[in-house]
């Protein structure tokens, strides 16, 4: 037809709007998520106070359990041998405090236990659901171009790698770290030469960490993109399994599952190799140390170097030697306790950064202000009512003056010089400007790609036009707020999605304090009622997978009546009918003249049949209106309608 | 259950063994460095013998480079092992689906697969790696820790077997309060799953309705079930570490009593009873041989938590597909013609009541076949049986003259091609997607298929044409052009019996009369049954078969069932009135 080659609905933003992905193993170490995954815990403050208390109480408890044998050996076995005395009360007495002590430190692991079970668990539930609350507020255009295993993998394997982080990585860093502070403190006590050369080994041997753990963490980071990656596959491959089989096409899946989960693997595999090497590695690190300490310790005070200690000036002596050599091996262990930790940290911060990107995602814009109201007409005039009024009205606050109109929601949709491509240099629909008064039927005819579904996507804003208006009741349709303008307009799509649950829960959807009697007069009126009463429960039959027991026909069923429950004065149709059996379509269609009453109602139908009755018919071709009228009209005028009608022409 | 699982470890049995073996290298030498350490402070520091210092130095540093070279192996080998391990499970799980029955599948849900396939084998990996790596420390530990502890004094050292069955009770309970959780809590998150899943593919619907609020109170639910069950299940586990303090410490202070008792009274003489390096030492094995028997319970812990995710992965292993190929079954398909003798048919979850009876039809190969029903009379179940997607519960359908049971599944399937209601096109170019047909197909063929199918004058409308990627689930290209890919695509397949199950509904009358035209053109030969719901799609074929509540209410020409048929009449009139009037 055109010379003008356009790509129908079709061409959505390829790959624009994918989030941002990592890819391959040089992706680096997401800082900010650290910063951002500690702000869930903020809340919890008070808690973590006592937490933190806990800490210390063990920590304490932990040391004194080191140095109680030395404690009793030196103050009790030592003089009661030496004085040959039979009396062990002081022993008796150590033992009851040590014993109290421990008492107390039993009881802060558990209280630290208990607190943090119930910490973490809630801010993996508030990420989880900040992350789906935020989900629901983006635009159709993220659904467009993300895998929706994809999307998934971020509620399981990217939430469960926080788990571990938060529970116990966390209280047990913090405990290696005061640990680590007593310890350093009591070697500047024994000689600040020697602790000045354990400050330079440790220092060594983090960066010899951060090489080895930020190695791992890429991998980490990447085994997560992988995960997400093969989850999409699945889902997608499993959600089709049944065309795979009609097509004998499980070899072919297997090979590309083969492939995915090969490179999965190999990322598992190198994340997991560098995480389990950090503690050997840093063990043996901290050996050489030992020795290290021990040459540079017993050469020194085999000179006779003067000793710098907190305590001042003296000689470094040989006991002083090896009680660092001690206290070096304490201050070791919890390095290496912190060290192993790491693997755990690099996968929740690969997990947690793919959260925040999902998070950070922009949400669809709405700068929508005039709000749909409950409305009664007070001495000729509109105003706004608090109970359900069945009349409606939309509060439209001018700025300008501070005042407020309300104007009464009809139905009008007018569409003026209206263009909208998917992406930007793609223009799909050019100049379009119709109209539909209130109560009338306007339908949508027209090839492939002319751009029919697209009109009826800009109605209800999943996207915004580019340039040119479109008003609904006058008011310019960018001014009224999204959900408003939505819950205005009944929409039942060409794909049936349902949902897990009952077929009442289905219909109820529509209108969710529906009631039963409400819902069934739906079902009634698209002609479902008598194929859901001989369903094995009636309405009370769960549907599962999609509705996947019923048949294409029996889904739309359902899908009209629960767009016909919502009662709202506009309605799309897409197709809507298009696999129910014309004669079961004339039942449908009495309910639905019953239903279309007084409503402006969108019709697209490949089946003239469906959009004969029509107020107005709008042929559209290449995304241009090229013929309107209603049907007599259009067949008058023998153009493409009638060609079309007749089966003489395809608009192509 | 174990044994299964284990049994996919496969190519990585190597390493899965040479992991512990390291591990005892890594255990060897960490036994053996304490001593030299001791050594190195009692011989060389406190002679102040420079000497003693290089030796037991350097005596340390060969241990340490072997005790860093067997940690390290491990590690990397415990890595390959277990990553391995999870790599075969996996595939595993997912050919074992790929050979389900469409009843298999109708039986699990995507989302329960999918957790099944990535959570469930992440927690069995994460568990097998720790059982590697612990499975041969802690009890080599374990052991060396208790012949040292009975050499130094049997009787004191005693107190541990008092701590052990507190201990061993303690973890059993824990254990067995928090299975049955984590059962739970795993079937929680396929709900979970589903709910994200469903709200994905159904977002215009949500979007639609402004359902956002209620999806995510939806949604908030389960997140609120999971974190309590796993709020319930980390407090039990929290019992974990008091229960291990309670006996260390129980243990330290009772020897610390005792021992120094014992000390007392043989005068610090080793011969008579105990010295005080004795007791510090035995206090060490002590706590060692506790603080293995923790990573015992640890390795437990994990090996519970697992369990869950095991059981469930055997679940899907375990299932056998209800429609398997018979052993050398027929591979050649002799000509297109199908017969239904005396079908009776039900989906088992749905037996109420049948949902075909006493089908009996003949279809001579090559003709063409209409078949027309009200919306839930049986149409689709009908062909499905076609290609043993499900099997009858009743009476026989062959193909060529055989019953269909009598093929090898591949080569039945191969010969029957089928377009399904639910059309679905998968993220791949479009040339890609053609090519599920016949994998070999060149270029021309493919664009060939296209033509006959209508699909190429739109296709050649793309800027990419035939390399235009379709998005998943084909959600960017509408409903009449993606039914012309899909018959395009069972064309590709040259089948001998070509099955549309309403697969023109989208398509306009006159873009219909032209592919049914092709099918004469292009594959005369080819049985040809087509499901639609518009007459003109099915009057000119051979025979029509009418459909009413899963039995056949009648099948002739068009012309006899115009004059005997009230169904069919009916339908015809239905969707010829309108013409009538303005022609």
């Amino acid at each position: 037809m055109s010379e003008k080659k356009q790509a129908p609905k079709a061409v959505v933003a390829g790959g624009g709007f994918r989030g941002p992905r990592a890819m391959g193993p040089r992706q680096p170490v997401d800082k900010k998520a650290l910063k951002r995954l500690l702000a869930y815990l903020k809340p919890f403050w008070p808690r973590l106070i006592i937490v933190l208390l806990c800490i210390v109480v063990n920590a304490f408890a932990t040391a004194s359990a080191a140095t109680f044998l030395g404690a009793v050996i030196d103050d009790h076995i030592v003089p009661l041998l030496a004085s040959g005395s039979q009396d062990f009360s002081g022993l008796v007495a150590a033992i009851l405090r040590m014993a109290a002590l421990f008492a107390l430190a039993i009881v802060a692991v558990f209280t630290q236990g208990r607190i943090m079970a119930v910490v973490s668990q809630r801010v993996l539930r508030s990420v989880r659901d900040e992350m789906f609350a935020h989900m629901q507020t983006l635009p159709i255009r993220y659904f467009d171009t993300n895998t929706y295993g994809d999307v998934m993998s971020h509620y399981t394997n990217d939430t469960d790698t926080l788990r571990q982080m938060v529970s116990q990585v966390l209280p047990q860093s913090l405990s290696s770290l005061i640990t680590l502070v007593v310890v350093f403190i009591s070697m500047l006590g024994c000689s600040v030469w020697l602790t000045l050369l354990v400050i330079l080994s440790t220092l060594f041997m983090i960066r010899v960490t951060a090489k080895i753990g930020g190695g791992s963490a890429r991998y980490f980071i990447s085994q997560q993109t992988s995960l997400a990656n093969l989850n999409g596959f699945v889902e997608e491959m499993i959600n089709g399994q049944k065309v795979v089989k009609v097509f004998n096409h499980e070899p072919q899946a297997k090979e590309d599952f083969d492939r995915k989960n090969d490179e999965l693997c190999d990322n598992a595999t190198e994340a997991n190799k560098l995480g389990n090497i950090l503690g050997p590695v840093n063990n043996n690190l901290g050996h050489l140390q030992y020795v290290l300490l021990a040459i540079v310790g017993g050469a020194l005070a085999i000179a006779g170097t003067p000793n710098l200690s907190l305590s001042g000036m003296g000689t470094l002596t040989l006991g002083n030697i090896a009680a660092f050599l001690t206290l070096s091996r304490n201050f070791m262990q919890p390095i290496s306790q912190m060290t192993q930790q790491i693997n755990f940290i690099a996968m929740a911060l690969a997990g947690a950064s793919r959260i925040f990107s999902l998070m950070d995602e922009p949400s669809e814009q709405d700068n929508g202000y005039v709000r749909l109201v409950n409305a009664k007409t007070v001495n000729g005039e509109l105003t706004e009512s608090e109970e359900r009024t069945g009349l409606w009205a939309w509060k439209h606050p001018h700025s300008a003056d501070g005042s407020i109109t309300y104007t009464r929601l009809q139905g009008d949709v007018v569409m003026e010089h209206v263009d909208f491509g998917y992406v930007p240099d793609k223009t799909v629909l050019h100049d379009i400007s119709l109209y539909a008064r209130p109560g009338q039927k306007v339908a949508f005819v027209g090839a492939t790609g002319a751009g029919k579904t697209t009109i009826t996507n800009l109605i209800n804003r999943f996207y915004d036009i580019a340039d040119g208006k479109i008003r609904y009741d006058g008011i310019n349709i960018n001014k009224i707020h999204k959900p408003d303008l939505r819950r205005s307009l009944g929409v039942v799509l060409q794909d049936v999605n349902l949902f897990t649950g009952t077929v009442m829960d289905n219909i109820r959807y529509g209108k969710l304090d529906a009631t039963d009697e409400e819902c069934i007069a739906a079902a009634k009126l698209a002609n479902a009622h008598d194929f859901i009463t001989r369903l094995p429960d009636g309405y009370q039959t769960v549907l599962k997978g999609d509705g996947s027991g019923l048949s294409q026909g029996q889904r739309q069923l359902i899908s009209i009546a629960r767009a016909a429950v919502a009662d709202p004065p506009v309605m799309i149709l897409d197709e809507a009918t298009s696999s129910i059996d014309t004669r079961t379509e004339a039942l449908v269609q009495q309910g639905m003249d019953k239903l279309m009453q007084g409503r402006t109602v969108f019709v697209i139908a490949h089946r003239l049949s469906t959009v004969q009755n029509s107020d107005v018919i709008m042929v559209l071709d290449h995304g241009h209106i090229i013929e309107r009228g209603s049907h007599d009209q259009l067949i008058a005028e023998k153009g493409q309608y009638y060609q079309l009608y007749t089966g003489a022409f395809e608009l192509e | 259950m174990i044994k299964k699982l284990a049994a996919r470890v496969r190519q990585y049995k190597k390493q899965a063994i040479a992991t512990p073996l390291f591990m005892v290298g890594e255990v060897a030498m960490e036994a053996l460095i304490p001593l030299i350490m001791a050594w190195l402070v009692d011989r060389g520091i406190e002679q102040g013998q420079m000497s003693s210092i290089f030796l037991y130095g350097g005596a340390l540093l060969v241990t340490a480079m072997l005790s860093l070279f067997s940690g390290t192996a491990a590690g990397r080998m415990a890595a390959v092992s277990s990553s391995g391990f999870a790599r075969n499970l996996r595939h595993d799980l997912y050919y074992a689906i790929q050979d389900f029955s469409f009843s298999n599948i109708d039986k699990f849900s995507t989302s329960s697969i999918i957790t099944r396939l990535t959570t469930d084998v992440t927690n069995v990996q994460n568990s097998f790696q720790m059982i590697l790596r612990m499975a041969v420390r802690a009890p080599l530990t374990l052991l060396f820790s208790i012949i040292m502890a009975l050499t130094i004094n049997a009787r004191i050292s005693m107190v541990f077997l008092i701590a052990l069955p507190f201990l061993g009770f303690g973890i059993y309970w824990i254990m067995s309060r928090t299975h049955p959780i984590f059962r739970r809590v795993f079937k929680t998150y396929d709900k979970l799953n589903n709910v994200v899943q469903e709200n994905l593919r159904g977002i215009r619907v949500v979007k639609s309705f402004v359902r956002e609020d209620y999806e995510v109170r939806k949604f908030n639910g389960i997140s609120d079930t999971i974190y309590k069950d796993f709020v319930h299940a980390e407090k039990n586990i929290a019992f974990m570490g008091p229960l291990m303090m309670t006996c260390i410490y129980t243990c330290t202070l009772i020897i610390g009593w005792l021992g120094a008792k014992a000390i007392i009274a043989s005068g610090n003489n080793p011969d008579l009873g105990m010295t005080t390096g004795q007791l510090m030492s035995l206090i060490t094995y002590v706590i060692q041989i506790l603080s293995s028997l923790m990573m015992v319970s640890m390795v437990f812990l994990m090996i519970t938590m697992s369990r869950a995710s095991a059981q469930r992965i055997v679940e899907i292993l375990d299932e056998t597909s209800d429609i398997t190929s018979p052993e050398n079954g027929v591979k050649e398909i002799p000509d297109g013609s199908v017969d239904f003798d005396h079908v009776h048919f039900s989906y088992a979850s749905r037996s109420e009541r049948d949902t075909l009876s006493d089908i009996d039809l003949h279809i001579p190969s090559g003709s063409v076949i209409g078949i027309l029903g009200g919306t839930g009379s049986g149409k689709s179940s009908l062909v499905q049986l076609i290609p043993r997607l499900y099997d009858v519960s009743s009476g026989s359908v062959r193909v060529g003259g055989r019953d269909v049971r009598e093929y090898d599944l591949t080569a039945l399937r191969e010969a029957v091609a089928m377009g399904l209601q639910k059309n679905e096109l998968f993220s791949g170019t479009i040339k890609e997607n053609l090519r599920w047909g016949n994998e070999n197909a060149t270029d021309e063929e493919i664009m060939e298929a296209c033509r006959l199918a209508q699909a190429d004058s739109f296709i050649q409308d793309f800027a990419d044409r035939y390399d235009y990627r379709i998005e998943q689930g084909g959600s960017n290209v509408s409903g009449g052009p993606k039914q012309r890919l899909c018959i395009a695509r069972a064309l590709l397949k040259k089948p001998k019996i070509l099955i549309l199950d309403d697969s023109t509904s989208a398509v306009d009358t006159r873009t219909d009369a032209l592919i049914r035209a092709g099918f004469r053109s292009y594959i005369p030969d080819t049985t040809k049954i087509i499901i639609a719901q518009r007459v003109s799609s099915v009057m000119d074929a051979d025979q029509i078969i009418v459909l009413d509540n899963g039995a056949v209410a009648d099948a002739g020409s068009h012309e006899e069932l115009l004059a005997r048929c009230a169904i069919y009449r009916d339908v015809y009139e239905s969707q010829t009135k309108g013409e009538d009037s303005h022609e």
